[in-house]
């Protein structure tokens, strides 16, 4: 194997000893195929089994691996060394505090995530049954899209708003949120409306779009913000301006 | 220390702990329910299931065709009453995924598609194209936060049962963020930690799949059952181990050997069927312990491709045509792109067994109940058995939905019978020798043995003696190899002697988990001298129904390797027969 080595300069943070957070910086050999939580496993194993950080899958799927890697939020199971200098600087995910080393405190997402119910809400009048429902492809379509976020969080790291305004809801709870609005076999929207429309919710969007940029899974939360935005607009309009039209 | 009162522990919340969280809270409200897992919810391994999951719903299909598929591609050793149960039930909670909005791939005409999966005669593998467990899993997770009786507990990883008086009255946990042991008293506790592939080096298994769940039970005395039976899935990315999903077979792929050749056919599996055409049952669609057989046999007679991550194969998706890949396949697309720098539409991808799927784990009868009194188990981690000597793929992921909802059931039933409670001073002390033996690894100064060299060590073991090929001698020195490797874990000593999210700390426990797993393997396929399934001795040949229609029981004891027992296989209605996969046209 070659001889090549990058130097990957990693946060390091213990709460019981640190008062703030420090860098550490690690040799480690370079291979055309690995990714930068490759590296990480290389220091945990042969160099310092000290360090801390989230992983399980390593194919980009359970969402555990998001950091910042020389700035960018990205998930450390698909960054490649080979499309970094040799010089890798390894940072928890932004926007988050950190917990320790590389792992940050998640709960202000996880509750985001409960706080737009996102699951069924069947119609009231939908009579109760075990059978499959119908759905067409187009219908399945219409919102598949939004279904493929594994909440890794990337863009939440990238979002300049949720950076300023913690209580924003933010890209992915959002978009799960609309995941579940446009399913044809779904009809809490008005709830759902109701909690993104309250003034943390959608308005404090300034689409950017840069949570789309990052999203590794092509989910567009910019995009479902949009539309969560226009619709609420809509229902405003509907509910002030013109209170005989039904919703 | 902190103790946490409940009416019902689930240590696991991937498929199957979150469906028996959401059984529990549907079947009463007021039970307090602790969701208990070393990571979040949604980063259990279900999450990269990618192919789909079986149950009868097409008008053509049977249950008794899913149950024919099901015990022979098991290999007979699963048990008859099980599988019934299994298929009768599976229908229904894939309907009852439906309706909590999995966004199963669907037909024109609205209603659920099925695709062709490994060993099975009819079409009934229902899939979210190729993200099937994902949207499983996050299904699950999501309607989980409907119900406020399921308090979760995430990322606490669990290290004891505790039990006293022949019964289970709840666990530890090391809560990770604080590094505290944590106590919870439960009525009773379901398992569902999934399975054990961490074992071995080259697998499809995510880091978080080191058998706590399985070690957990066998050191509190249960026995593990049928661990010689672990699963080769016939096509992994060489360089990763990660998983292309039979589904590519299941639209068509195919498999070639060097010189292009369809070697299958050459391995009961024939005749050769027009590519992009696959008839069920045969060829590509034969059952994996099979294919991988056939791999192993390829590579001995030198007809495998080498390259720099071992000999390989090739499995050609290019004549499906890219419109199909992106709409059926788009994540094994995305995988052998980024991963090994070959996309499908345009190249064969070289691919070789991998290790997938634990048939074996936690000895439980068809309730999803153990041996020991108010400890239940379903998913990966328990064995009813359903899966015999080789699962059919795709019906794992409808079990940790059947098995899932039938363990909660039989816990509440457990609870209204009204146990006995535990010994408050007896089960005091069981969580102080659980506190105690964690902090002594904290306190072994100079121990100079590294948790990666171990693992290493045995990865290598388990790789080299106990793959898709046994021999009695190899078996012998993996035996003894696990042995030593189990003595020398005592002296395992920590650097990182602090207490927050110390993955140092939790790394040697799940060493110790997979170690335990590791030998209840190795022991129980030396003392199985036949070949069944996913369990080949190139020694012994042959199936033995007279002496081994037999599960294993592996039982722990302290310092030494497993004590094997045997029980019957339970036949309904199979008598043990010839697996047959050339197809209808012979
Ligand atoms: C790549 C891949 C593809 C697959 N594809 C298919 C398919 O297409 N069809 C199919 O039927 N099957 C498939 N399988 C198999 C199937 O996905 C698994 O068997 C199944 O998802 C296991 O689910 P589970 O709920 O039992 O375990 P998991 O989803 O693995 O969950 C285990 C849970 O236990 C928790 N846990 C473990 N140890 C501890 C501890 N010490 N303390 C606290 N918590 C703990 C974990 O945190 C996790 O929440 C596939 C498997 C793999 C690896
Ligand atoms: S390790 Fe699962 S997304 Fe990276």
């Amino acid at each position: 194997m070659s001889e090549r080595r990058v130097s990957l300069e990693v946060l390091r943070y213990d709460p019981e000893t640190d008062s703030e957070p420090r860098f550490q910086r690690y040799p480690v050999p370079y291979h055309e195929e690995w990714v930068v939580l490759d590296a990480l496993n290389y220091i945990k194993d042969h160099l310092d089994t000290t360090l801390s950080y989230r992983w399980s899958c390593h194919m980009a799927v359970c969402g555990s691996c998001g950091m910042m890697v020389n700035g960018e939020p990205v998930l450390a199971c698909k960054a490649f060394l080979r499309d970094y200098p040799d010089e890798i600087r390894v940072e928890p995910l932004l926007h988050f505090p950190i917990e320790r080393d590389l792992v940050t405190v998640i709960d202000d997402f996880m509750a985001k995530l409960a706080r737009v119910k996102p699951y069924l809400i069947p119609a009231r009048d939908e009579p109760a049954s075990a059978a499959e429902r119908r759905q067409t492809p187009a219908e399945l379509k219409r919102f598949k899209q939004y279904t493929l976020c594994i909440n890794c969080m990337l863009c939440y790291a990238a979002c300049p708003e949720y950076g300023l305004m913690p209580e924003f809801l933010g890209p992915a709870a959002i978009a799960l949120a609309h995941r579940y609005n446009r399913d044809s076999r779904d009809a809490g929207r008005d709830e759902r409306q109701e909690i993104i429309a309250a003034n943390e919710g959608v308005w404090d969007c300034s689409f950017v779009g840069a949570c789309s940029e990052v999203c590794p899974k092509h989910v567009d939360p910019a995009g479902a913000l949009q539309q969560v935005k226009i619709a609420s607009t809509v229902d405003w309009y509907k509910e002030h301006l013109m209170p005989w039209v039904k919703k | 220390m902190v103790t946490i009162r409940t009416d019902v522990a689930i240590l696991g919340a991937g498929g199957a702990g979150l469906r028996a969280a959401i059984a529990l809270a549907e079947s009463d409200p007021g039970l307090r329910i602790a969701l208990i897992s070393k990571v979040y919810p949604m980063r259990s391994h279900t999450c990269a299931a990618e192919g789909g999951a079986a149950g009868v719903i097409k008008a053509d299909d049977s249950l008794e065709q899913h149950f024919h598929d099901t015990v022979g591609g098991g290999d007979w050793l699963s048990d008859q009453d099980a599988v019934e149960y299994f298929i009768r039930e599976a229908p229904g909670e894939l309907v009852q995924l439906e309706r909590w909005g999995c966004p199963w791939s669907r037909d024109p005409d609205g209603s659920v598609a099925v695709r062709p999966f490994g060993g099975m005669k009819i079409k009934r593998t229902w899939y979210a194209a190729d993200k099937s467990g994902f949207h499983i899993l996050h299904t699950l997770f999501q309607t989980s936060l409907k119900h406020p009786a399921i308090e979760r507990f995430d990322e606490y990883y669990a290290t004891d049962l505790l039990v006293d008086d022949g019964r289970c009255h709840g666990l530890t946990a090391i809560e990770m963020r604080s590094g505290q042991l944590r106590e919870f008293r439960a009525q009773a506790v379901i398992i569902a930690a999934g399975g054990a592939g961490r074992m071995f080096r080259f697998t499809t298994n995510g880091a978080i799949k080191t058998g706590d769940g399985m070690a957990l039970a066998y050191r509190a005395g249960v026995p593990l059952k049928d661990m010689e039976f672990v699963q080769y899935h016939p096509t992994g990315l060489p360089n990763t181990g990660i998983l292309l999903t039979e589904g590519c077979r299941g639209e068509g792929g195919i498999l070639v050997n060097r010189s292009g050749y369809r070697y299958l056919q050459d391995y009961g599996m024939g005749p050769e069927t027009a590519p992009g055409k696959p008839v069920l049952k045969t060829m590509e669609l034969g059952p994996r312990d099979r294919l991988s057989q056939a791999f192993w046999h390829e590579m001995k007679k030198g007809n495998t491709i080498p390259t720099p991550w071992g000999e390989c194969v090739l499995l050609d998706m290019r004549h499906l045509g890219e419109k199909l890949i992106d709409e059926r396949l788009p994540f094994v697309r995305e995988l052998s792109t980024s991963y090994l720098g070959k996309d499908p539409v345009t190249e064969p991808i070289p691919v070789r067994p991998v290790v997938h799927y634990m048939m074996g784990g936690i000895d439980t009868d068809i309730g999803a109940a153990t041996p020991l009194a108010g400890l239940f188990a379903a998913g990966e981690c328990a064995c009813v058995s359903i899966n015999g000597a080789n699962r059919l793929g795709s019906n794992s992921l409808t079990e940790i939905l059947v098995f899932g909802r039938r363990a909660a059931l039989s816990a509440v039933e457990y609870l209204r019978s009204g146990p006995r409670a535990g010994n408050e001073r007896a089960l005091t002390a069981r969580t102080a020798e659980a506190r105690e033996r964690i902090r002594r690894l904290f306190e072994i100064t100079g121990g100079r043995v590294s948790i990666s060299g171990l693992r290493s060590e045995m990865m290598d073991t388990m790789e080299e003696h106990a793959g898709i090929y046994r021999t009695g001698g190899g078996l012998a020195q993996a035996c003894a190899r696990l042995s030593e490797l189990r003595e020398r874990h005592a002296g395992i000593g920590l650097n990182d002697r602090t207490n927050v999210y110390n993955t140092e700390l939790l790394q040697a426990l799940e060493l110790k988990s997979m170690l335990d797993c590791a030998e209840a393997v190795a022991v129980s396929a030396q003392a199985r001298t036949e070949s069944r399934g996913a369990h080949q001795r190139l020694d012994f040949v042959e199936r033995d129904d007279d002496k081994f229609l037999r599960h294993s029981l592996a039982h722990h004891r302290s310092g030494q390797p497993p004590r094997i027992e045997y029980r019957d296989v339970v036949v309904t209605k199979s008598q043990p027969g010839v697996r047959d996969y050339s197809g209808d046209k012979k």
